[in-house]
């Protein structure tokens, strides 16, 4: 009886602790919009990307033809 | 140099990235129905907005080409339409998903939505008639006029048409414009950057593709040229 006290009395100080240990908690706060946001910015920032390269391959290629 | 020439590119990528940030997390105005999905308005009606805009550069660089005889006002007309082709598939996509739960039906009869689909099949047929002309004067000229044609039944079939009869979209059916009771200022300050910053996206599309066809144009040229010389 007395061990499964201690016991408890150290698991419910675990979860005690845990509540108090900083976490990244922002990416999970307001129903997670943020990671719906982040996934969204992630797809528009590499097909931006991908325009960048393409953009830059035609100006090689355009330096090419004038030679 | 490089700044300078390229800080327009990214000015639209910023004001886009502005709008999907705040556009999904700003206080937005609570309706029924339409719930969250107001949020739409920030990515559905700006791709309306830039088609509209590519569709215009596109008829006054035709007009453009047929008073000056440019070709590379022909291909600046050419690609500004395709570009407006991709944003209008972009704006039908998703306002039949959008419509879907609100209206109840990807595709509900609505005079705005038919007047849309008839502009891109009209725009659809000026591909089809480029790409059926062969000589390059004609294709040039051919196209600009069909292009003038296309622009001014755009602007009535989506502009002029809808407001006549009564519609499911805001702002039809004789009323004068969708901004004048259901856009608050908070809506505007996303909604307009975002508008902003698609057509300088679309700008920047429809550039890489201008000199793409331009340096395809250099290159059968300089074969013309060796082909010349093997005659001679």
């Amino acid at each position: 009886m007395k061990y499964t006290i201690s016991l408890l009395a150290l698991l419910l100080s675990f979860a005690g602790m845990a509540q108090e240990v900083e976490m990244a908690d922002t990416m999970r706060a307001e129903g997670k919009i943020y990671v719906v946001v982040g996934v969204i910015l992630i797809i528009f920032i590499g097909l931006i990307v991908y325009l960048m390269r393409l953009d830059k391959k035609l100006s090689k290629m355009e330096n090419e033809g004038q030679k | 140099m490089a700044i300078q020439k390229h800080w327009w590119k990214a000015v639209g990528v910023l004001l886009v990235i502005y709008s999907i940030y705040a556009g999904l997390m700003n206080d937005v105005p609570r309706l029924p129905i339409l719930n969250e999905t107001i949020r739409n308005l920030f990515f559905h009606v700006t791709m309306w907005f830039t088609m509209i805009m590519m569709m215009l550069v596109s008829f006054i660089t035709a007009i453009m080409h047929l008073s000056t005889g440019k070709t590379s006002l022909d291909k600046l007309s050419f690609v500004f339409a395709e570009a407006g082709m991709l944003f209008s598939i972009l704006g039908l996509l998703t306002g039949m998903l959008w419509a879907k739960y609100t209206w109840g039906d990807y595709f509900p009869p609505d005079p705005k939505l038919q007047g849309t689909v008839i502009t891109m099949l009209i725009y659809a047929a000026y591909f089809v008639l480029r790409g059926s002309l062969n000589k390059p004067d004609q294709k040039g000229r051919i196209s600009a006029i069909y292009n003038i044609f296309a622009f001014i039944l755009m602007i009535v079939f989506i502009g002029i048409l809808p407001r006549l009869t009564s519609s499911l979209h805001p702002g039809n059916g004789g009323n004068p414009g969708f901004n004048q009771y259901d856009m608050d200022s908070s809506l505007r300050a996303i909604f307009y950057p975002a508008v902003v910053g698609w057509i300088l996206i679309g700008i920047w599309i429809s550039n890489i593709r201008w000199r793409m066809e331009e340096l395809k144009e250099r290159k059968i040229e300089s074969e013309e040229e060796v082909l010349h010389e093997i005659h001679d």
